[in-house]
């Protein structure tokens, strides 16, 4: 299948810290993607290059074939990646409804239009009883589904989830994967998403690339990578699997 | 009608009749109040207009100014100018004036957004500007300078009312100022459900966030500047009309731009009604205070050589503190959920 997303030959230095170093993934079209390694692996980072938020010092992005390395975050938005923080950054003063309509008015003619779009993706994430409550609220879990919500709202054909399950019960991480994965079938969505929780890691995707030290160490089926002696050693040696 | 119907519609019974009863007492207050209460009562117009000028900016859009008497200085001095020098009527100077307001606004916004680390950097460059402006017109001869700008008036245009030169009777003055202030409010209003006010207020709780969400940030930073200013453009043509004097010093004094956030600090930054009821209750209180000490000076209870004139200024410093410490929302949310004035479930 076709790629969606090509990251090619990316590095990136935070003042003398190599936070990523020469690293390439593709993720195919409609598909579920991984990326994991351990803390500081640069995982954020790698999102934080493909989202815009800041240039890589070296190698491309590419979405559907177009470049699109170096664009700011709304023009990237625009060209259709919806992305979450893995630390929550909701619009605290104004409602639940409220921050998802904000990312809706990217695809809607009128404000009701947009309101009308964020309401769905409410009840897609389980948020719709929450709709009026004030964004800042909101329990960890509900922020999470929250950032989800209005990553979706965009209309993005690629959608980039940065540990949007740490925190939840089980039963909930549970919820969540049958959510990714509906919206995958339903709607073509494509997702990269970093996770810690192997348990939704191994549940949803399809292909794992795996980052240590800013280095990509391990690439493949969910099977393969937990067999890897490099990724065991590294990754998987101090967790639960 | 369908704003006005929009803008009515979260009220409750106990909001729509204290309002109406309220609004009604202000529309008849020509013939309750003397020519006293009036000035009192248009200027407390004229600072609500203001008011919600700078509160479009800091309460919707996240920006604040602290220089906000430049936007009202300019308009004022574009309009009175043109009025003076080419006889240009105010109604139409009003456009060249809100545009010069605006432009100055533009030009501020675009070097603060767009060259700067944070947001105290614009903060500055608005207090900077002001002052600039204002050394500028005191060695501008051709405004006067130093020594003023004035507007004639005649005996005959006190009793007139003309609206298209904006000369006329007190009322006419009040009456003006009174729609503009409310207009103002319709017009907030119909920005904070639009595009833009989603817009603004996601802007305002977090800027990187918006702009992930496809948010063009400096862009609509961009527009509320750019209202922001020409709403306190309109205010400065008032004025000009109003006082038919103009004093760089007093024009562009910080306090002018001070008290143009105090009424919204008070009433409750970033809502709606805030600033004209913070200014309803700031207004009135600094000349009761100011009476007072003219009464108590007059029976001589206190020695009237003693100069008091930054009492009042004081008393309101005293009354933000209490504001910030007790009701930092500020007033309005708070007498709104105590007399319930707005259904729970309406979101503004
Ligand atoms: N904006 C930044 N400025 C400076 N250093 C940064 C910045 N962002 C990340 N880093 C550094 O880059 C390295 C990689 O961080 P990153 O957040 O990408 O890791 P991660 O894989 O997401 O880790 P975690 O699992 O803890 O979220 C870390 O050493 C971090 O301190
Ligand atoms: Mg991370």
């Amino acid at each position: 299948m076709a790629s969606l997303l090509k990251v090619a030959q990316v590095s990136k230095s935070f003042r003398g810290l190599r936070a990523l170093n020469d690293v390439s993934l593709d993720v195919a079209e409609r598909g579920i993607a991984a990326l994991i390694g351990p803390n500081g692996a640069g995982k954020t980072t790698l999102f934080n290059v493909i989202a815009g938020v800041f240039p890589p010092d070296a190698g491309s992005v590419r979405l559907d074939d177009a470049d699109i390395t170096g664009r700011r975050p709304n023009s990237i938005c625009h060209s259709g990646i919806g992305r979450t923080f893995q630390i929550c950054r909701p619009f605290s003063q104004m409602t639940v409804l409220q921050n998802v309509t904000v990312a809706a008015l990217r695809g809607s003619a009128t404000v009701e239009a947009a309101r009308t779009a964020a309401r769905a993706c409410l009840e897609m994430l389980e948020l719709d009883a929450r709709a009026t409550q004030h964004a800042a609220n909101l329990t960890l879990p509900d922020r999470k589904r929250l950032e989800v919500a209005r990553a979706l709202a965009t209309g993005p054909r690629l959608l980039l989830l940065d540990e949007v399950m740490a925190g939840l019960r089980p039963s909930e991480t549970d919820r969540m994967v049958a959510t990714l994965r509906q919206l995958r079938d339903e709607t073509g969505l494509t997702i990269l998403l970093i996770e810690h929780v192997m348990r939704a890691v191994m549940a949803l995707s399809e292909n794992i690339t795996v980052l240590h030290h800013g280095e990509k160490i391990s690439e493949g089926p969910p099977e393969t990578i937990v067999r890897d002696p490099a990724v065991l050693e590294c990754y998987l040696g101090d967790q639960d699997p | 009608m369908t704003s006005l119907r929009l803008f009515f519609d979260p009220l409750a019974p106990a909001g729509l009749w204290l309002g109406g009863a309220f609004f009604l007492l202000l529309l008849l207050l020509p013939y309750w109040g003397g020519s006293y209460v009036m000035t009192v009562a248009t200027t407390v117009f004229y600072l609500a207009l203001i008011g919600q000028s700078w509160n479009l900016m800091l309460g919707f859009a996240g920006l604040l100014s602290i220089g906000h008497a430049l936007f009202v200085g300019i308009g004022a001095y574009t309009a009175a100018y043109l009025f003076a020098a080419i006889g240009l009527p105010p109604i139409v100077g009003v456009l060249p004036a809100v545009g010069l307001a605006v432009l100055m606004g533009l030009l501020i916004g675009y070097l603060g957004f767009r060259f700067a680390i944070g947001g105290v950097y614009f903060a500055l460059l608005t207090i900077a500007f002001a002052e600039f402006v204002r050394v500028m017109i005191d060695h501008a001869s051709w405004l006067g300078a130093t020594e003023g700008f004035f507007l004639k008036v005649t005996e005959a245009d006190r009793h007139s009312v003309d609206l298209v030169n904006l000369r006329g009777t007190p009322e006419m003055y009040y009456y003006l100022i009174m729609a503009l202030a409310l207009g103002a409010l319709v017009l907030c209003r119909y920005l904070l459900h639009s595009r833009l006010g989603y817009y603004w207020q996601a802007i305002r709780d977090d800027a990187e966030a918006a702009d992930a969400l496809g948010v063009d940030v400096l862009r609509y930073k961009m527009y509320a500047v750019a209202i922001s200013a020409g709403m306190a453009g309109v205010a400065g043509v008032f004025y000009a009309f109003y006082q038919n004097s103009l004093f760089p010093e007093i024009v562009f004094n910080i306090e002018r731009s001070i008290e143009a956030t105090l009424g919204s600090i008070v009433g409750g930054v970033g809502t709606l009604f805030g600033p004209i009821f913070g200014t309803f209750i700031l207004t009135p209180l600094g000349e009761i205070v100011t009476e007072a000490i003219d009464l108590l000076k007059h029976w001589q209870v206190i020695d009237p050589e003693t100069r008091l004139d930054g009492l009042k200024l004081l008393i309101w410093g005293f009354i933000v503190v209490l504001i910030v410490l007790f009701k930092p929302r500020g007033l309005w949310p708070w007498v709104c959920g105590r007399l319930r004035l707005i259904r729970t479930e309406a979101e503004s």
